[in-house]
């Protein structure tokens, strides 16, 4: 398995691959991954530019271990196959499908990556995909989407075209976006991929974008989309594991190892019940704690 | 590669260059203007002729607004004005004469 499947993904920032001075050193503001676009951002007549720029940054310009994903062109469009040529020769680490529907899309990419990288002599598998899901059909498809390639490491909401598709528009509050939200942290879940949620396009309104993070936090989201720097540090503080549940996390990982070889299987920790069902959880507190630079334990 | 009609490249934004090819007279004839032209006027060059040399264009006029951009930037605006120019969009060859 390709070791970048379950990587830290709290963070994922779009960047137009149109403008240089947008791709040439976002690393600064540390993201987990960058998204580098090839299609909406970019204007019809300029999606040839977008390439050269994408292929030679790529190529040339140390992202210091931000993971690099290309958002092609819709499989709707003649430009799909080219973009993912580009963006495999250029070494990119993973592709993102837009507007996917359907389990074949998937597996459209799928062949054009494989194919790709045998064309350019890339490590067989080094290239992953990951699917937005962007309509009512796209969310209803969640579970088999998920399930489509094994290269496929997460699936993520495009709130913006989901919401026309429902026909209604993005409130603010997330009511719109409850179900498909809902639905699609199951699929991943159920699935064992990771999943992202839709960007936050009001950058007046940070408080707003911070109850957002704390909403899909909560629901279970790896990680959400950034369309600016200034969201990054609100992300990776929700998502950061705070000192009291790592503690928290490390006495239940102990006393449930120590407990199991005793024979006991329900006991307290701190005052509350715990037994082994909290055990994965306790290890996923600390390996994000971990990935997230704050816990250096050995647990 | 032959530069069939003037082709255009890039924007005068910051960290971008715009490149502009048409046919030449016999050679490559190199008109370029950048901000930090006392610093890497020289590496500029060099730079747009080894790409044009990588992509075998030998007679070409050549004019460059360069605006800040990176080394990968202004390779990336002289190929893509040079395939335009040829109306090439597809099947390119990453990795080969574009490197």
């Amino acid at each position: 398995m390709n070791p970048n499947m379950k990587r830290l993904r709290r963070s994922m920032m779009f960047l137009n691959c149109q403008k240089p001075g947008l791709i040439k050193d976002p690393y600064v503001y540390a993201p987990d991954s960058i998204m580098l676009d090839l299609e909406d951002a970019v204007a019809e007549r300029e999606k040839d530019a977008a390439r050269y720029s994408l292929y030679h940054a790529l190529q040339e310009i140390d992202y210091r271990g931000v993971e690099r994903v290309v958002r092609i062109n819709g499989l709707d469009t003649d430009l799909w196959i080219e973009d993912i040529r580009c963006s495999v020769a250029g070494g990119c680490d993973a592709i993102r499908i837009p507007k996917t529907e359907t389990a074949e899309d998937v597996q459209k990419v799928e062949a054009a990556v494989i194919a790709a990288e045998k064309e350019f002599g890339a490590e067989e598998g080094r290239t992953l995909i990951m699917a937005a899901l962007e309509s009512a059909k796209g969310v209803m498809h969640a579970y088999e989407i998920c399930q489509a390639s094994p290269r496929l490491f997460g699936i993520a909401l495009s709130g913006g075209d989901y919401t026309k598709d429902l026909q209604t528009t993005i409130s603010g509050t997330g009511v719109e976006l409850m179900g498909a939200r809902q639905h699609m942290i199951i699929a991943a879940r159920a699935t064992g991929v990771q999943c992202f949620d839709t960007v936050y396009t009001n950058l007046n309104d940070m408080e707003g974008f911070r109850r957002d993070v704390e909403t899909i936090h909560t629901m279970g989201f790896d990680g959400k989309s950034i369309i600016n720097p200034r969201q990054i540090p609100i992300v990776h503080e929700i998502y950061t594991p705070k000192p009291k549940d790592i503690i928290f996390a490390e006495k239940v990982v102990r006393e449930i190892d120590t407990k199991k070889a005793q024979g006991i299987g329900v006991f307290t920790v701190d005052g509350k019940m715990i037994d082994i069902a909290f055990y994965d959880g306790a290890k996923r507190t600390l390996a994000l704690a971990k990935a997230s630079g704050v816990y250096k334990g050995e647990l | 590669m032959e530069i069939k009609k003037p082709a255009v490249a890039g924007t005068l934004e910051s960290s971008d260059c715009m490149v502009t090819v048409e046919p030449g007279q016999g050679e490559i004839e190199l008109d370029l203007d950048s901000v930090v032209i006392r610093q890497y006027g020289k590496q500029i060059r060099k730079i747009i002729h080894e790409t044009l040399d990588r992509l075998d264009v030998n007679n070409a006029k050549v004019t460059v607004v360069d605006k800040g951009a990176l080394d990968c930037t202004i390779k990336a605006r002289v190929e893509c004005a040079v395939y335009r120019s040829n109306d090439i969009r597809d099947n390119l060859p990453w990795g080969g004469v574009i490197r």
